[in-house]
């Protein structure tokens, strides 16, 4: 079966060529890949296209795979001499150099226990190498990244939800944020933190967001409204 | 305590056992994401014959079935009651070696993707019920599949005659059983799956006759997955 853009896509479609032009160059993303000459999708989800030539495949999972580039919540798992092993929820895990913290010397080194949970940003991500996780960016400054240990609230949710929240368009932190004071780091890997003035205010943040899912703009604020209301009353 | 009654009249009766001949596929239903830790789980039932698949993946993957060039692909088999039986560990390398023909291993090298089926209820065309059930496991976690793949099970009874997706009793009492699996890109046959004796011409009317009540499960696949992407994304 062919497929057009935003149609409904199952592992084994083709991709329809047919209206682009024979020479123009296009740009494939998740979801599709090419066999025998032919793009073929390889996952189920729905196709999606952005200017001027990039398809790809917007599709619901919870299984994180590594990418460069992306922020992710982890967990210190081990010490392992130079490194750290940090779980980020892909099929094995990624290593963080104690070196790659904000003002970390070999002499200085930084304050990171087992448990810990960390903000990062992928740095190497290869389907042959183990990913490698660094909390600096090309500054040497940390930029909001780095170990959170203020307290809060970890929950995990589906990368769907994750992207959904970043994307400029969603109004749920906004809308939260007129009547919590409140602090997230939300990781591409589908791990949420989050802390607000009190636990209640946690919990009902983490309810809200999760709760968000399936929703658009116009039912999450309604939902928001009535949630302020209520977390108002308790505290 | 309310009792129903239903009339039927002879002459519908009759008819109704006459029509018969008509060959069709069982109802399919669906529950995608059913259990909420797992990548990927359904309850998949084809009429009566009910089973719970759920897949993992790709995940951390056990040191000594690391495989560096591609993703071991894992199927473990529960029955209803007591252990697993060397059939049912028949059945799990039936299920490994059809879903690695469609999972596109060489994307996820070392690691695994794991497929765990829970019988429910069998009911009659079982394997053909796994089969279809990991495969929609699979499309719930997103798992990258070259294609999709679909079963249909087949029994050749005494008189020769085949009867489509039988239920336990039209099984037991038939000649032979004949599960095939099809893949979605072309329909071409990935696996087949054979018990009794049936002659040449029974095995060419059983392939084409479940070629296009694959055809009718493959559609199935796209409708509840369009239902649950339309529903999140």
């Amino acid at each position: 079966m062919k497929v057009c853009v935003g149609q409904v896509t199952l592992p084994g479609d083709e991709f329809d060529m047919s209206p682009l032009e024979s020479n123009k160059k296009i740009v494939v993303g998740p979801g599709l890949a090419e066999f025998e000459g032919m793009i073929k999708i390889i996952k189920p989800g729905i196709l999606r296209y952005r200017e001027p030539a990039t398809y790809w495949i917007d599709s619901h999972q919870k299984r994180y795979v590594a990418n460069k580039g992306d922020l992710v919540v982890g967990i210190v798992t081990q010490k392992v001499g130079d490194i750290f092993r940090v779980d980020i929820g892909s099929s094995e895990q990624a290593s963080l150099s104690y070196l790659s913290f904000e003002g970390a010397t070999k002499r200085n080194r930084p304050d990171v226990k087992i448990g810990d949970i960390v903000y990062a940003n992928v740095l190497v991500a290869n389907k042959d190498m183990e990913a490698e996780l660094v909390c600096i960016d090309s500054d040497g400054h940390s930029n909001g990244l780095g170990v959170i240990r203020s307290g809060g609230f970890l929950f995990q949710s589906s990368l769907h939800l994750v992207r959904k929240l970043l994307n400029p368009n969603c109004v749920l932190q906004k809308t939260l944020g007129k009547t919590f004071e409140f602090e997230t780091a939300i990781g591409m890997n589908g791990r949420i933190w989050v802390r607000a003035q009190s636990d209640i205010q946690t919990i009902t943040m983490a309810n809200a967001i999760l709760a968000s899912e399936h929703m658009n703009n116009v039912q999450i604020e309604t939902m928001c409204k009535k949630l302020c209301k209520v977390a108002s009353k308790m505290d | 305590m309310a009792a129903a009654f239903i009339v039927v009249r002879k002459e519908d009766l009759e008819a109704q056992q006459n029509a018969e001949s008509c060959q069709t596929l069982r109802c399919l239903t669906s529950e995608l994401g059913c259990l909420t830790r797992s990548d990927g789980s359904v309850s998949f039932s084809q009429g009566d014959t009910t089973v719970l698949a759920v897949s993992y993946g790709p995940a951390e993957v056990r040191i000594n079935q690391e495989q560096y060039d591609k993703a071991t692909v894992e199927v473990v088999y529960k029955p209803k009651v007591g252990l697993p039986r060397p059939i049912d560990r028949k059945r799990e390398a039936i299920l490994k070696s059809t879903l690695e023909a469609a999972i596109v291993t060489s994307l996820h090298p070392r690691s695994s993707i794991s497929i765990i089926i829970q019988e429910t209820e069998d009911l009659g065309s079982n394997m053909a019920c796994c089969i279809n059930a990991a495969c929609l496991a699979l499309l719930d976690a997103a798992v990258h599949m070259a294609f999709m793949v679909a079963a249909v099970a087949v029994s050749v009874m005494e008189d020769g005659q085949i009867k489509l997706d039988p239920n336990k009793k039209e099984e037991l009492e038939g000649r032979a059983t004949l599960t095939f699996v099809f893949d979605s890109a072309d329909l071409k046959v990935v696996s087949v799956v054979t018990s009794g004796t049936f002659s040449q011409e029974e095995y060419k009317k059983s392939i084409d006759l479940t070629r296009l009540a694959a055809e009718r499960v493959f559609q199935f696949y796209r409708d509840s997955l369009s239902k649950k992407l339309m529903q999140s994304i």
